[in-house]
């Protein structure tokens, strides 16, 4: 790999250890990838994954923070004194909320673990957002910017939603890319590799935020990690539909870019979504679809006594606080069912003046945040059956929390928290 | 006996050989497989419940969280990972992946590697030399055993077992 004289000097040391391992870490996931050479970038999404039980067993042998980011966030055996990042960067989703840890179910090591990385994020300056959807509190990358997140489904959105240039990076790469302001020039960097591969004409209407999901559920199964071009679609979809299907992409398949004619802003037209090449594939999305894709997602769920209601996955938006309140006034969530719902804190502080934490606490429901039950694996004591309206979480939650899962839409899940009953289906 | 060979590029350096686990699904890292015993635990795929543990693993390439690499440099550090990783479709999560592994990886190769290994073959990853080479399960006259003899041999009379197969 060709590097840069300033890039040369970090891997020569010549900044200390630290960015030295990080150059080093670099340059052989650069040569792995096949990757000429090196970009500059300013905008880091990452973290360290706080949430296996193995990393805290790791920390409390070694004793300092700095020798953990060494070898989960820099790949390097010997523990070296982590200094100050040179990118703008920012933690992604956490294994817990801080404020709300004990209900959660999370032992006080691991609370004392995760109080401990936040004092040593801050220390070396990565901004504590604390969520899988920066973009709703501020991290809004520019077209064209080279960013290094991680978070599929946040990187999803910020190639094809903002056009900026993302691979999906991991704490490894973020870690070395916080340090030194370099990443991989390769993937989704290079213009070339962002044309549509893989036409869908969509065929259904596609209006509701549980389409959107289930669109994006279908669509990445079938891609995996290329490029879908969504032709057809009649309404203009909110940004919280973008938001999930996006997320819904990326978990059913490795979709991290994708266009919609019209939309998206490197698809003003279908020749541009495809430069000059032709698709690989012609794909449909019609009602048979819809609903073979539906019965995928409910396919762990017989038992309708729904024990636990998941809302906020990826972070829920504002707006979509908003909504659950209105469904919410003057009712109360069922004795044998919990309400969790997950935002990042910044939009909690909104909701507290809106008098949305209010309702939602009243309602005997928990607005909680820089978490959520796939990710944190945290989950109220005894759940057996869970109801979310989002797609991601019902693919992962029957794998690593061995819930039965049932997916639906927002009044769905609403209804089921309230009656402890499952009566949502695909209308 | 007739040894097939596959060349190809090297993504990460070293030789390693172990026992072939082939799947066409693609693998999902974080929350399709259990760092505490290697074991795929995503419901619906194909090698649901196997561990990648000491195997040399062939697939299609990664998907699913970008916590990919961070599960298999957890499952390198409690010894639970595959020996070597030979992939088709290179992405930014098998790249990490296959670094912080620490173990041998090669992808573009000539022939299909999910076509040519099958599961239980011996397969050899000669990294830096862009070479593998497959011993087919079926080809072993003598049947598994050999092959898991082979392990508990030293290099020298491995080579020699392999030798009077050919």
């Amino acid at each position: 790999m060709l590097l840069n004289s300033d890039e040369q000097a970090m891997l020569d040391g010549k900044e200390g250890l630290d960015r030295q391992k990080a150059m080093e870490l670099l340059v052989k996931y650069g040569e792995a990838l096949g990757a000429e050479r090196l970009v500059n970038t300013n905008n880091v999404c990452g973290g360290i994954s706080g949430a296996s039980p193995f990393v805290r067993k790791f920390a409390a042998k070694v004793r300092n923070m700095d020798a953990v980011f060494s070898e989960f966030n820099l790949d390097s055996g010997e523990g070296v004194k982590i200094f100050p990042v040179k990118a703008s960067s920012c933690s992604l989703i956490q294994g817990m909320d801080p404020a709300h840890w004990q209900i959660q179910g999370v032992a006080p090591d691991a609370y004392e673990f995760n109080m401990r990385k936040e004092r040593f994020y801050a220390r070396i300056g990565i901004n504590l957002m604390n969520t899988c959807a920066p973009y709703l509190i501020g991290n809004i990358p520019v077209k064209g910017e080279h960013c290094a997140w991680m978070e599929s489904s946040a990187v999803a959105l910020c190639n094809s939603i903002f056009g900026a240039r993302s691979n999906t990076e991991g704490c490894e790469s973020t870690g070395a890319a916080m340090l030194t302001g370099k990443i991989p020039y390769w993937g989704y960097h290079l213009p070339e590799n962002r044309l549509g591969t893989h036409l869908l004409e969509v065929e259904f209407e596609v209006k509701t935020v549980m389409d959107w999901g289930l669109l994006g559920y279908y669509v990445g199964e079938i891609v995996q990690e290329r490029i879908p071009v969504l032709n057809g679609i009649r309404h203009f979809p909110s940004f919280s539909s973008l938001k999930h299907f996006g997320a819904a992409a990326a978990s059913s398949g490795g979709v991290e870019m994708f266009h919609i004619v019209g939309i998206t802003p490197e698809a003003s037209s279908l020749e541009e979504a495809f430069g000059k090449r032709p698709p690989a594939d012609i794909l449909k999305f019609g009602k048979a679809e819809r609903q073979e894709t539906y019965y995928k997602l409910i396919s762990s769920a017989t038992d309708r006594n729904v024990d636990f209601v998941v809302l906020g996955c990826p972070h829920y938006s504002i707006e979509q606080l908003r909504q659950v309140c209105l469904l919410l006034k003057d009712k109360y969530v069922h004795s044998n069912t919990n309400l969790w719902i997950f935002t990042p804190k910044a939009i909690k502080d909104i909701a507290d003046r809106n008098g949305y934490t209010k309702t939602i606490s009243k309602a005997g429901a928990i607005l909680m945040t820089d978490t959520c039950p796939a990710l944190g694996r945290v989950s109220p004591k005894g759940v057996k059956v869970v109801a979310t309206d989002s797609a991601k979480q019902a693919h992962y939650l029957p794998a690593i929390m061995g819930f039965q899962t049932w997916f639906g839409s927002q009044e769905d899940c609403i209804l089921a928290a309230v009656s402890g009953q499952w009566r949502g289906e695909l209308k | 006996m007739k040894k097939i060979v596959l060349h190809g590029r090297r993504v990460t350096g070293g030789y390693a050989e172990g026992e072939a686990l082939v799947t066409h699904d693609t693998i999902s890292g974080w929350g399709g497989i259990n760092p505490q015993d290697g074991t795929i635990i995503e419901k619906r795929h194909e090698l649901v419940g196997k561990s990648v543990k000491e195997k040399v693993l062939a697939f299609p390439g990664a998907k699913g969280s970008s916590g990919w690499s961070t599960t298999f440099h957890i499952m390198r550090l409690m010894g639970n990972g595959p020996m070597a990783m030979v992939f088709k479709e290179m992405t930014s999560k098998v790249a990490l992946g296959s670094v912080v592994a620490h173990i041998p990886a090669m992808t573009d190769l000539d022939q299909d590697p999910l076509e040519v290994i099958d599961n239980g073959d011996w397969v050899k990853v000669e990294a830096d030399k862009g070479r593998i080479e497959v011993i087919k399960k079926s080809q072993n006259t003598e049947g598994t055993n050999r092959i898991k003899s082979i392990t508990e041999l030293n290099k020298s009379s491995r080579k020699k077992v392999i030798a009077f197969k050919e």
